[in-house]
């Protein structure tokens, strides 16, 4: 734990490859400058309202004008282990929902999955169209001290932050067109496109052109700007729960005209409030009946209900096994090693040393209930030490990994600060697409680990570099067709006497003033 | 379209106008207490914050300017001021924000930015109006110019046009009623217009009838009212009526238009304060029987089991 963290810019032997040629480019930017764009960044999201609710109040969510940049060989990485992993969690959530195969041959005690919160036993035997639960994966990544990436955690219930890849690109577009220009960066609009190509796909079968939806809890929901964006640019409708209406088995929304029915729905509410036939009975945010129109067959689901038992990070410490279990195949991309605190031999071996440790609770998500060891006071672990001792399935311990660093401008000066990477991948059953970068969050305060923007986080954009540094040159001639002009301006080319005319009329009023 | 987004729109339309109106009723006030010293000032007041629907200040005192712009413009929690209406504008536009056009958006969101930083306790009053006038215009040419002509818009529109027949209404029930008819035009951005139409000797009356009744001046009452009847018209295509109206807020519409356009011209300013009230009455209704007829379906229906 006393490494120091891998600094992404600077190696030994000075700037790495991937950053070359960006650094030369903001390198011939006056700092001055560098700093006006940097506030051109802040008020332009101001006024886009690119912002998430944070205890009911609306912000922007930071954007910093040095760019997370990967060369395409790093990225190809992270796109095949990526890949593999939501393969791997795909097969193991219809196994876990159907025969359990993976407990028989004592891969995973069944025990660990039925005990996970997010496991719902009333949705076994709904059957998925196209088989895909997982229409879009948020995997994060962190690198290590030497530079190596490694899986942080699984999102496969409802991922957020792809809407910012695609607003921080087009924020820095406009923030740095001298050094944007000046590479080939693999472009990131292409993911509602991507995303909407998923969910028809999904779309219950017989119905050839589907209605598709996104579902969102309401503009008090932190990720309400997402949701929008992503209707607005995948071109479908944004509903909320109270739009929807469910009547004999099917699903439609309330229109200006009548109902109109809906087949696949991509919601970004959390499972316990989608039903509150099935799930929370005083849930507002969604629609009585939508598990039967489900059942069904009449509507798809996207992503699948009870996908959380794939994100529980504790079935996170089997996943190695389950990706050689269901791949056959050696998993790409590393894990950080996790102690199960369930497991009485890990207890023993770790709760004496809490305070070296990372302690997570296993179904947490936006840094929530995280302890950091080394930053902890006693108190403070005295009392992890005992909510663990009391729900020991509750929690995993980790060694803390120092994440790496990329310079970020902190009150106008650039500094090393810890970054991690989510990339967002797109399952539509034939193949995962993973969007190339993903989300660069970065922790403001100096040192800080958790970078989660509940906690007050930012985010970089990330330039994946294409192969080929070359842009294509294209000089087509084109026949030009002059403009139109009023007669006044064609008169006036041909003779300026009107106007010397005019002008001295007035002159001759010599000495009065013209009023 | 989604019945919830359908009314957002309505109320986008309705909010931004209730913006420009209340900020054009406000400057002819301030405009006639300066010109008229002759004006009883703290009743002229008392009249305007009454058809406006605010409450009277409790202080017995003359009621000052500061108070009415405090009630009418700055005062977040008066149900009638234009921080309020632009506020109310910003917030349906969020609720709808996958629907209106990016720029419609970021003109709102930055109008809203401004005002919430203090933008119109900031600026001169006058300065202020100009600011409100002019973002509501910017935000209205945008809307035009960048979203399909489709459902939503005529939402939007009808909206706009209800909403300006009501506040026309109330600024001709506070100035016109107080024979300050120059002050009126001027408020409505028309007395340039209304001089090149009917030359510079002109009466009450003439004034009257441009505002009531001209077919060409877009903030006249009869051009909004008709705007309001072609917007329900286009929302209502598939229902092709042999006779009558099946549309409620089309009929009142109609009805509210006629007894204007076709009544007698010589009474033109007879009553006048009465049949302003009554055409605030008929938009209230109007807009009523519109949310039953197409928003309504939005309303949440309540999970009742597991209790």
């Amino acid at each position: 734990m006393t490494a120091t963290a891998f600094d992404e810019v600077m190696g030994a032997e000075g700037v790495r490859l991937a950053y070359a040629s960006v650094m030369k480019q903001l390198g011939k930017l006056e700092s001055a400058e560098v700093r006006s764009r940097a506030e051109y960044l802040k008020s332009t999201y101001i006024d886009q309202g690119v912002t998430f609710d944070f205890a009911g109040e609306e912000r922007a969510f930071p954007l910093d004008i040095m760019p997370r940049v990967l060369q395409a060989q790093e990225f190809a990485e992270v796109e095949t282990g990526v890949a593999q992993r939501v393969k791997a969690i795909e097969a193991f959530l219809a196994d876990v929902y159907s025969e359990g195969r993976v407990f028989r041959d004592r891969v995973i005690p069944r025990r660990v999955v039925t005990s996970s919160p997010h496991y719902h036993r009333s949705i076994a035997g709904i059957h998925w169209p196209n088989g895909v639960r997982c229409h879009v994966s948020g995997i994060d990544l962190v690198r290590d001290e030497q530079g190596q990436f490694r899986v942080l955690e699984d999102n496969v219930r409802v991922p957020s932050g792809v809407s910012y890849v695609i607003t921080n690109r087009q924020a820095m577009v406009s923030a740095l067109p001298e050094v944007v220009a000046r590479h080939r960066i693999r472009p990131v609009e292409v993911y509602p496109l991507k995303l909407l190509a998923a969910l028809r796909a999904a779309a219950p079968s017989g119905v050839s052109d589907p209605t598709v939806v996104v579902l969102t809890p309401g503009v008090y929901n932190s990720a309400y700007f997402e949701h929008a964006l992503l209707a607005r640019m995948m071109g479908v409708e944004l509903v909320e729960g109270r739009d929807l209406v469910c009547h004999n088995g099917r699903v439609s929304i309330r229109t200006t005209q009548g109902l109109r029915p809906v087949h696949v729905i991509y919601r970004r509410v959390d499972d316990e409030f989608l039903d509150p036939a099935v799930f929370r009975a005083d849930s507002m945010l969604g629609s009585a009946g939508l598990l039967i129109a489900a059942r069904r067959g009449n509507v798809t689901i996207a992503n699948a209900i009870g996908n959380g038992v794939a994100d529980d990070k504790l079935v996170y410490t089997y996943m190695a096994d389950l990706i050689r279990y269901y791949l056959a195949e050696e998993p790409i991309l590393k894990q950080v090693d996790t102690w199960r605190l369930e497991d009485p031999a890990h207890r023993e071996e770790v709760i004496d040393r809490l305070d070296e440790l990372v302690v997570k609770p296993v179904d947490g998500s936006g840094g929530k209930g995280i302890v950091i060891g080394p930053a902890a006071d006693r108190k403070k672990l005295e009392q992890l030490r005992a909510t663990v001792l009391a729900d020991p399935r509750g929690w995993i311990a980790q060694p803390v990994v120092q994440l790496s660093t990329v310079p970020t401008m902190i009150n106008g000066e650039m500094r090393p600060r810890h970054v991690d990477l989510r990339p967002f991948a797109v399952n539509n059953g034939e193949k995962v697409y993973v969007l190339p970068g993903g989300l660069t969050r970065v922790a403001l305060p100096e040192g800080e680990l958790i970078v989660n923007s509940s906690q007050g986080g930012g985010s970089k954009d990330t330039w994946v570099l294409a192969k080929d540094g070359h842009r294509k040159k294209n000089r087509k001639k084109l026949k030009t067709i002059p403009m139109s002009l009023p007669l006044a301006a064609l008169g006036e080319e041909e003779s300026p006497q009107p106007r010397a005319q005019q002008q001295q009329q007035q002159q001759g009023r010599a000495g009065v003033a013209p009023c | 379209m989604l019945s919830r987004i359908a009314e957002s729109l309505f109320w986008i339309g309705r909010y931004l106008e209730r913006a420009e109106d209340t900020c054009r009723i406000l400057d002819v006030h301030l405009q006639i207490l300066l010109e008229d010293p002759s004006v009883d000032q703290d009743g002229a007041a008392l009249n305007l914050l009454q058809v406006m629907g605010a409450p009277a200040p409790v202080e017995a005192d003359p009621i000052s300017s500061a108070v009415v712009l405090r009630s009418l413009c700055y005062d977040i929690d008066s149900t009638c001021s234009i921080v309020t209406a632009i506020s109310g504008a910003r917030e349906a536009a969020r609720r709808a924000r996958e629907t209106i056009s990016i720029e419609t958006w970021e003109a709102i969101n930055t109008t809203w930015n401004d005002i919430k930083a203090g933008q119109l306790q900031n600026l001169r009053s006058a300065t202020a109006f100009k600011f409100v006038r002019e973002r509501c215009a910017v935000i209205s040419g945008v809307v035009d110019q960048t979203m399909s002509h489709d459902e939503g818009w005529h939402f939007l529109t009808l909206g706009r046009s209800l909403e300006r027949a009501d506040m026309t209404a109330r600024m001709i029930l506070t100035a016109g009623a107080q024979g300050a008819w120059d002050s009126v035009l001027r408020g409505c951005g028309a007395h340039h217009a209304f001089v090149r139409t009917y030359g510079g000797a002109t009466s009450d009356r003439d004034a009257a009838e441009f505002l009531l009744l001209d077919r060409l001046f877009p903030r006249s009452v009869v051009y909004t009212l008709n705007q309001a009847e072609r917007a329900l018209l286009e929302l209502d295509q598939h229902h092709v009526a042999r006779a009558g109206f099946a549309d409620e807020a089309l009929r009142l519409l109609g009805a509210a238009r006629y007894s204007l356009e076709y009544g007698l011209p010589q009474q033109l300013l007879e009553g006048l304060s009465r049949r302003m009230a009554d055409l605030q009455r008929t938009c209230a209704q109007v807009s009523e029987a519109v949310t039953e007829r197409y928003f309504a379906g939005a309303l949440a229906a309540s999970w009742q089991g597991g209790k």
